[in-house]
Parts: C-alpha cells; sequence; structure tokens
C-alpha cells in the first residue's frame, strides 16, 4: 500500500473520532508545550546571565584568595595595597588594575538614609569595569593617594539620598565621615540578582581607614591580550603566591565563571525539561491506549483489509501512522503553544525567556517518537490479527 | 484445464483451551475456472473452516492445499495476502463494507493493496459498480444504500480484482427473499459472463439447487459432491 494512502486512511480514521482523537492529543500538546516553555526560561536564564557577565566588561581576570569554586567558602583577603602595586608590575599598566574593599554601611544626607555597600576602589574602576558616569566626575589618582573624602553613588544611592536635587556637590555621610559627593554613576539595573545601582565608590585609602584595615577584598585585572589572559592570570598568580606563602589564590576569567554558571543552569534546565518530558511520556500512555481501543473497534476492518489482500506490515504501518499522526499534530500544536507561553512569559513577566530551535526539533521529534514507540505495540497487534477470527468479530 | 483450487486430503485442527478440535478431517476436492459450486451442510459441519483455507484465509493443519497451483503452506503471511488478492474474491453475509467510505473507494480497496494509482482504481470500481448495477451511486455511502445494493458493493469490490475464484459466504442470508434472489441472478450472471469460478456455502435448498455442483458436508468430511442432474 502506498504511503500517501495509508495517510489519508489515517486521517480519516482521526478525524471520525474527532474527540476522543483531540483528548488524546491534549496529552501530547501539554507534554510539548510545557517541554518548549520550560527549556526557553532555563535558556534565556542561561543567556541574560551571561550577558550580564560578559556586561561587567571584556578581558577581566578577577584575582580573590582562595579558590573560585561552587560551594567554597570565601576566604579572608591578606592582600595589601603593596601586593595591587605589585600585580600592575607584572600586568605591565597600572591603570588596568582595580581593586574594591566592600563593605555594607549606612549612608545619610540629611534625614534621609540607606544602607548600601561602600566600595573602597581606585581610580581605575571605570576603565577595567567599563562604567560610566551620568554627572559630575569620577575618583582621580590624587583623591586615592591622599584618602580625600569624596564619594561617587550609584544611581540608585543617589535618588535615595537626593530624590529631589542633584547629587553633585552635596556631602553625605559614611560610618560616621563626611564625605563630598563628585559624581553620580550611569544607571545599570539588575544583575544576577543585584541591584547594581546601590552601591557608593570611595577612595580606597579611605575606605581602609574607615573600616580600619589594610587589606583589599579582591583584585580585577582588564587584560592587554585576550589571547593570554589565562598566561597572566598564571604570573599574576604566581607573584601573589611568592608574596604569601602559605595562602592559596585564584585568577578567574568570565569564561570561567561563565562555565560555572553555565553548567549550573545547564544542569537547572535539563531538570526541567525532564520534569516537562514525563508528562509527555504520560501523553504517549494514553495515544497507547486509545490505539489498543481503535484496533479492537475495527477488528472487522482490519479483517476485510486483509481478506482483500493487505499484509500484516501494510495493516501495521496504517495504525503506526494513525499513532505519530496523532502525536505529531498534538506536537506541533504544543510547539505553538510553547512557543506562544514563552513569548507571553518574556513579555509580561521578568522571567526571561529564549525559544531555541533544538528545542523545539527535540519535542517535536520526542513526540513523533512517542507516537511510533506507543504506536508499534498496537500496530503490531492489529498487523498480526488472524483474519477469520477478525472477520467474524462483533 | 489447470484447477483454480485444488484440496487434496486437507484436515484443519484448532487447540482450544490444549484441546485439539479437528473442524475438517480430510478433504479432497478441485474447483476448476468456471465451476459453480454449492457448498451445504449443518452448522458445526466445517463448510466455514473449508471457505477460509479455500480463500486462503487460513493454512490447513495436514494434507495438501494449491490456490491457483501455488501451494499455501509453503507461503509466507505476505505471499499468501497477495495470493489472496490476485486470485480469490469474498462476499460475505454481513457485506462487511468500510464505513464512512463511498461505494467506489470500497469497490476500489483491494486494488490500493495491489499497488494501483489512485486514478485507475476508481476508474476500474466505477466501472465494476456499473456491472453489478450501481453505476449511479458511486458516491454513495454504505448507510445511505439498501442491503441489497450494499451487497452489489461487495460484489463489485470482490470482482474488481479479476480473480479466478469467487467465494460467498451465505450472500444472501442477511436479505429478503426477493433481493436475495436477485443477487443470486447477478451472482450467476457475472459467473457466466466472466468464467469466475463461483463457490457459495449456503443453507437455503433452494439456493443449491441452482448450482451446476453440490458437495454437502457433514462433521468435517464431504458426504457428498454431485453434478446437477446426476
Amino acid at each position: 500500500m502506498r504511503l500517501a494512502e495509508a495517510w489519508r486512511v489515517a486521517s480519516d480514521a482521526l478525524r471520525a473520532n474527532r474527540m476522543r482523537s483531540l483528548l488524546t492529543m491534549l496529552g501530547v500538546i501539554i507534554g510539548v508545550a510545557s517541554v518548549v516553555l520550560l527549556v526557553a526560561i532555563g535558556t534565556g536564564t542561561k543567556q541574560k546571565v551571561e550577558q550580564q557577565v560578559e556586561g561587567l566588561g571584556s578581558n577581566l581576570l578577577l584575582v580573590v584568595p582562595g579558590r573560585l569554586d561552587v560551594g567554597a567558602a570565601p576566604a579572608v583577603s591578606p592582600l595589601t595595597l603593596q601586593d595591587v602595586d605589585a600585580v600592575g608590575r607584572v600586568v605591565g599598566d597600572p591603570a588596568r588594575v582595580a581593586v574594591t574593599v566592600a563593605s555594607g554601611a549606612t549612608v545619610r544626607a540629611g534625614t534621609r538614609q540607606d544602607f548600601t555597600t561602600v566600595q573602597g576602589v581606585l581610580e581605575t574602576t571605570p576603565t577595567v569595569f567599563a562604567r560610566e558616569l551620568a554627572r559630575g566626575r569620577y575618583l582621580t589618582r590624587s583623591d586615592v593617594d591622599t584618602g580625600r573624602r569624596v564619594a561617587v553613588l550609584g544611581d540608585a544611592v543617589a535618588r535615595a539620598l537626593f530624590p529631589d536635587r542633584d547629587a553633585v556637590g552635596q556631602q553625605i555621610n559614611v560610618a560616621g565621615v563626611r564625605f563630598r559627593v563628585i559624581g553620580v554613576f550611569v544607571q545599570l539595573g539588575q544583575s544576577l540578582g543585584v541591584d547594581r545601582d546601590d552601591e557608593v565608590h570611595i577612595p580606597v585609602t579611605a575606605a581602609q581607614r574607615l573600616y580600619g584595615t589594610q587589606r583589599v577584598d579582591a583584585i580585577a585585572v582588564k587584560a592587554p591580550d585576550r589571547e593570554r589572559i589565562d598566561e597572566l592570570g598564571a604570573r599574576i598568580v604566581a607573584e601573589l603566591n611568592g608574596r604569601h606563602p602559605g595562602t592559596e589564590f585564584s585568577a578567574v576569567t568570565q569564561e570561567q565563571i561563565l562555565g560555572v554558571l553555565g553548567d549550573i543552569l545547564g544542569i537547572l534546565t535539563g531538570v526541567l525539561a525532564a520534569i516537562a518530558g514525563i508528562s509527555l511520556l504520560v501523553g504517549g500512555v494514553g495515544v497507547s491506549n486509545i490505539m489498543l481501543v481503535s484496533v479492537r473497534e475495527r477488528t472487522r476492518e482490519i479483517g476485510l483489509r486483509k481478506a482483500v489482500g493487505a499484509r500484516p506490515r501494510d495493516i501495521g504501518v496504517q495504525f503506526l501512522l494513525e499513532a505519530v499522526l496523532l502525536t505529531s499534530v498534538g506536537g506541533l500544536t504544543g510547539m505553538a503553544l510553547g512557543v506562544g507561553g514563552a513569548l507571553l512569559v518574556a513579555a509580561v513577566s521578568p522571567i526571561p525567556a529564549a525559544v531555541t530551535w533544538w528545542s523545539l526539533a527535540l519535542a517535536f521529534g520526542v513526540s513523533a517518537a512517542v507516537g511510533i514507540v506507543f504506536g508499534v505495540v498496537p500496530a503490531q497487534r492489529a498487523g498480526r490479527l488472524d483474519p477469520v477470527v477478525a472477520l467474524r468479530a462483533e | 484445464m489447470t484447477a483454480a483450487i485444488e484440496a487434496v486430503e486437507v484436515s484443519r485442527t484448532y487447540q482450544l483451551d490444549g484441546v485439539s478440535v479437528p473442524a475438517l478431517r480430510g478433504v479432497s476436492l478441485t474447483i476448476a475456472a468456471g465451476d459453480y459450486v454449492a457448498l451445504i451442510g449443518p452448522s458445526g459441519s466445517g463448510k466455514s473452516t473449508l471457505m477460509h483455507l479455500l480463500g486462503g484465509l487460513d493454512r490447513p493443519t495436514g494434507g495438501r492445499l494449491a490456490i491457483g497451483g501455488r501451494e499455501v503452506g509453503a507461503l509466507s503471511a505476505p505471499e499468501l495476502a497477495r495470493l489472496r488478492n490476485e486470485t480469490i474474491g469474498f462476499v460475505f453475509q454481513a457485506f462487511h463494507l468500510l464505513p464512512r467510505t463511498s461505494a467506489v473507494d470500497n469497490v476500489a480497496l483491494p486494488l490500493v493493496y495491489r499497488g494501483v494509482g489512485a486514478r485507475q482504481r476508481r476508474e476500474r470500481a466505477a466501472a465494476m459498480l456499473g456491472r453489478v448495477g450501481l453505476g449511479h451511486r458511486l458516491g454513495h455511502r454504505p448507510n445511505q444504500l439498501s442491503g441489497g445494493e450494499q451487497q452489489r458493493v461487495a460484489i463489485a469490490r470482490a470482482l474488481v480484482t479479476d480473480p479466478t475464484v469467487l467465494l460467498a459466504d451465505e450472500p444472501t442470508g442477511n436479505l429478503d427473499s426477493a433481493t436475495g434472489a436477485a443477487v443470486l441472478e447477478l451472482l450467476e450472471r457475472l459467473n457466466a459472463e466472466s468464467g469466475v469460478a463461483l463457490v457459495m456455502v449456503t443453507h437455503d435448498a433452494e439456493v443449491a439447487v441452482r448450482a451446476r455442483r453440490r458437495i454437502a458436508m457433514r462433521d468435517g468430511v464431504v458426504v457428498s459432491d454431485s453434478e446437477a442432474g446426476s
């Protein structure tokens, strides 16, 4: 029997039982739609995180004590400004080296106050992290060298403390010490769940005095050369290991951070897809069930077709196609719903969703495969029916 | 002339819950091309079993059975299906037409399994419906046709492949006597015109008496095989 004929017969049979076909398909539709939607959400989240990590600035190398790993405990930093100078010599350009010594602190202006992160930094920060100012100016070398009490506010802090006037030129009070606002950053928005506008930059020297420490928490380096970034990291780690025997240091690149985050989000996406896959499986069982019913109902038709010359294979193919048609039409509908759902989620909620071609191809492939897998048993049963017995069936 | 069907000491035993139930115990007969045979006997005599064997729907458990010169026991299921398609036409008491399918498509069904293209299928099916007097009912579905018309469609379907043997199992059993007589006349006319051998299972003595040859069965064996007038 020609395939086209088998398709026609299969689609006729499905049309003859519209309601039943629709309900059977519903299982597959829900399964495929949830696979597409959940994978889209997983992928969208991953893409957004990657964008944000890349948005930190290019060719970044973060130097931290201890090991940067999922689950590693944060280590107390032994790094000092002398180490920063040494790193600057290794890099060959001190302007490419930034530091931070950060602490939460309450910042006051008049009657208003805001609890925020106060970071002690070098004047190199805008270069290394590609930060831009909306108003005023950033810290200078002399601000840092003299520990001048000046501050640059993140957009959120500026709004909180000075909702009705320009912050630049105003006085603020950080942990009891007065600072003068010299600039305000351009708004950055959320990144990895952190409000990046909720921060205050002050000279690292002033911060160390404020916190009573000689330490810096971490060093960031903007590598001059992308190809040799790993080698540069190794040289910096070697230099620091020499200066602080017994302490481990790590120099991690954005790629490495992305790798760790990507692994986590990849697992998350996989788990979501697997959960959705279970519903697809349940849909497949429904298809199998309805096909068995269909074979039983049409036993006499099978007997007749065999009597007039249908081979077991012809009958099997006919029922298999019926199952595949059910699941692939269900699959296409589910794909459409999944894509629609993903677009809706992306449009009306903060959850990012990115539909990927591979998830569509996978969902459709799996639904067609479900049709084959769950259609084979009923189809074989139909194909093997004894024509004499089948013709006698009621 | 070679026999359309030749059976030598054919037996068929069913296994029912581990018990062997013999339905046929050594039947020998030959159906020649153009024959007109009535197969008679009480229910349980084995005539339906014999009919299924002669049509290649079943295989004997003993003896030798050749349809169109081909040994049935040696054929695989697909080969047997092909043999049925090419040499046998079936007409059933209950018509067995596909519902929701037009008369012309019902008649064309056997040609589907022969691999004939859609257009040619329809032409041949329409021509065959013309021969059984239903040229004006091509697009009608079974539920729009009377019982007699449905059986004519079934007869057209049996003959559309141009078989050598037409096996009819109580073809008039579900019809009133006038309609049944018309169907019987049609079968006889086709038998005379096209030379297709007609083997008819029947309870009806009036029907049986019209056949040129009568084979009577009882308890799985042939008890008489006589030509009309002899």
